[in-house]
């Protein structure tokens, strides 16, 4: 058991510092979070800067234009671009994260040499149709459908919660192409360029009052054959390689940026006085203790897929159950910090404790990570 | 970095689960329950000729030279087996009281004004730094008086007060690491509930289908797991590390998961949990005891506040960002 980096780690820790420390200054301003447009171009600047550096596709293999990264290469990443404000990985998310690892594992030689230096260089935004109004938890309950003329799928449905859709150039699409197989059988996964005829994006507004995803209306979308990713009819275990990736490290970053909001609070409880409430400040020594033990988890977690060699198993389950409800603790604790202030959206803390909320139910509801946990980690029988 | 298990720390581990489960099998504990906690001395001089007692201490003082993390483990394990006894008192006297190492000596210890565990057995008690034996412990002995314990497995003694003043300052290396030993073995009792609900929910069928297929029985399953793993990384991160504040969260976590795991592991169990037959009390028994010793959430909890804040010291790369503290010289 160890929790020291190798002289190599921290070499590796020692050139991004500095690289981060001399890159980041030349970014442009902060957009809006409501100007799409103006997210993109600040994301895939970003995306060009990393790609220039050499560290764009970090934790990617090789042969698919990655750096071929350890996981504890991509932990310290994660931490060090956070620790230095850099920008998250915003747009780029989905092309990187998802469809990019996806199409690396599954992907022809072409499909590869088509879509990955794009997103590496973030040339090209991607986003995610998977889910629908009926098919949310229940993914596999999808029923747009594709059906085959020629060398096209014709594609008719409606997608939902689609993250940058409005300034994506590819969506990454989950489609029934055989209505008559079980629901998990009839499902292919097909890159859908966005800007193809019968495609309409209509933005959704969030509690947070934020535009921050869309709804999606497909009316006979004409997407070639040479599209799909995997077989026919293959595309759910297609999309159960995409989401391992989703639940592998999206986190980490976030578990970094929890612990600066928390070292934050106690100095702000410790400025406003707030901070002679036992009660408050219990509370906020108990928050310490559940960030230390997320970020250790994280550690442990990452040296177990180095030991293992694999991609990210079901123990991310665990740690996103944990996580996204000790966040929401986080910046409840931080409204009291905050007291009369905690209403006023422009003060810091306060989008932040109403996006939380999406936290125990995006990329899979709380509720569906315990069955996980359950079924696939504690072996209880499946059921009702 | 390389945050798992060595293959000699799997091995230790594991050599600990046979030996625990050749001398203290279900059986023996049920014994141990049925003769009121009282120690058995063979079971404890066999503990000591396997090291659990002189595990840290140095090769050339007769101990096996290991460390924290090699401790937790074996800590884990005692409390996997509900093994009774100070275990953490006898072995932070390795050492430090005759006897102790080897596990001739059971050593107990004071821990402010909570009831002394295993007083009337002890040949030491540790009070703060002082080692209270012979005369003087006979003397200290027949003034206390005893308690019907609500742990079948732990007698305890009422003891007069002002001998525990001592002990209330948390300060030097030697109070962390008993709160760390006590975690540890507060780990090793929430993983076993967590085994022991699961198997109950997968064997008991009600409404023609096994209580484990049902959304409400999963998911107290699913928390449990979800308490033990988070409690474990904190655990093993703060026997690495001997951070005080790491300590503090390891104990809150680990305290958290032992007495609510053993409340889910009671309430899947139904009717059948709330007997005296089944093993669950016990666990939660001795998790209730544990959590009130050596760190109570409450202190705990004003540590990690204490820990918090940009002003706050850092450590290296190595213990995280916002890794901070003062370092104890205890790191393993």
């Amino acid at each position: 058991m160890d929790l020291a980096y190798t002289e190599a780690e921290e070499e590796f820790r020692r050139r991004l510092r500095e690289w981060l420390a001399g890159a980041l200054p030349g970014l442009p301003p902060k957009p809006s979070p409501d100007d799409w447009p103006a997210r993109r171009a600040y994301d895939t600047t970003w995306q060009r800067m990393l790609y220039d550096a050499g560290y764009a596709g970090l934790h990617w293999p090789v042969d698919a234009g990655g750096r071929g990264a350890t996981p504890t290469q991509h932990l310290i990443y994660l931490e060090e671009t956070e620790r230095a404000g850099a920008p998250y990985v915003g747009a780029n998310f989905v092309g990187l994260l998802h469809a990019g690892p996806t199409i690396a594992a599954e992907g022809t030689a072409g499909q590869r040499a088509r879509w990955l230096p794009p997103v590496l260089r973030g040339d090209e935004v991607w986003c995610q149709g998977f889910s629908e109004p009926d098919a949310g938890s229940d993914l596999a309950a999808l029923r747009t459908r594709a059906v085959r003329d020629g060398d096209a799928y014709v594609v008719s449905g409606a997608k939902i919660w689609t993250s940058h859709a409005e300034v994506a150039d590819w969506c990454e699409l989950l489609v029934r192409t055989d209505p008559d197989a079980p629901k998990h059988r009839g499902i292919s996964w097909l890159a859908m360029p966005m800007d193809a005829p019968g495609v309409t994006v209509r933005p959704l507004r969030t509690l947070a009052g934020s535009t921050e995803f869309a709804e999606m209306f497909l009316d006979e979308v004409r997407v070639p054959v040479s599209c799909r990713v995997g077989a026919e009819n293959d595309g759910w275990r297609v999309t159960m390689v995409t989401l391992s990736f989703e639940r592998g490290t999206a986190f980490v970053g976030e578990v970094v940026a929890c612990r600066r909001t928390l070292d934050a609070l106690a100095d702000e409880a410790r400025r406003n006085g707030r901070w002679d409430d036992p009660v408050l400040r219990r509370r906020l020594g108990r928050l310490n203790a559940e960030f230390r033990a997320l970020w250790r988890l994280t550690q442990w977690n990452v040296a177990e897929s180095e030991r293992t060699g694999g991609v990210p198993g079901t123990g991310g389950s665990v740690f996103k159950l944990r996580y996204s409800g000790a966040r929401q603790e986080l910046y409840e604790a931080a409204a009291e910090v905050l007291g009369a202030d905690a209403f006023d959206v422009d003060r810091e803390w306060v989008l932040d404790r109403l996006s939380s909320l999406s936290y125990t139910i995006a990329a899979g509801t709380s509720q569906i990570q315990r069955n996980i946990v359950a079924e696939r980690i504690l072996g209880l029988p499946k059921g009702r | 970095m390389d945050f798992q298990l060595s293959d000699d720390q799997r091995a230790l581990r594991s050599g600990m689960r046979d030996l625990l489960d050749a001398v203290f099998d279900r059986d023996r504990m049920r014994a141990a329950v049925e003769r009121g906690g009282t120690l058995d001395r063979s079971l404890w001089r066999e503990l000591g000729a396997a090291g659990f007692f002189a595990l840290r201490l140095p090769e050339e003082a007769g101990g096996v030279g290991l460390g924290l993390p090699e401790a937790v483990l074996l800590f884990e394990e005692a409390g996997r087996a509900l093994l009774p006894g100070p275990l953490v008192a006898t072995h932070l006297a390795a050492g430090l009281v005759e006897g102790a190492a080897e596990g001739e000596a059971v050593v107990t210890a004071v821990d402010g004004d909570l009831p002394v565990a295993h007083l009337a057995e002890a040949d030491a008690v540790l009070v703060g730094a002082e080692v209270l034996a012979g005369e003087p412990l006979r003397a200290f002995a027949a003034a206390a008086e005893p308690v019907r314990s609500v742990d079948p497995l732990t007698p305890l003694h009422r003891v007069v007060a002002g001998r525990t003043a001592a002990t209330e300052a948390y300060s030097g290396a030697f109070p962390y690491e008993g709160a760390l030993l006590t975690a540890a073995e507060q780990l090793g009792s929430a993983a076993r509930t967590t085994e022991t609900a699961v198997q109950h929910a997968g064997d008991r069928q009600q409404f023609g289908s096994p209580i484990g297929s049902f959304q409400a029985v999963k998911h107290l399953c699913a928390d449990m797991l979800a308490r033990t793993e988070p409690a474990r990384a904190a655990v093993y991160a703060a026997a690495v590390t001997g951070d005080p504040v790491e300590i503090a969260a390891a104990k809150l976590l680990a305290d958290e998961a032992a007495v609510r795991n053993a409340r889910d592991c009671l309430q899947i169990h139904g009717g059948m949990g709330f007997t005296w037959e089944a093993d669950v009390h016990l666990h939660l028994k001795r998790a209730w005891l544990r959590a009130a010793a050596r760190l109570t959430a409450a202190g705990a909890e004003e540590l990690l506040a204490a820990g918090l804040g940009a002003a706050r010291p850092r450590s290296g790369s190595s213990a995280g960002p916002g890794g901070g503290g003062p370092e104890a010289g205890a790191g393993g």
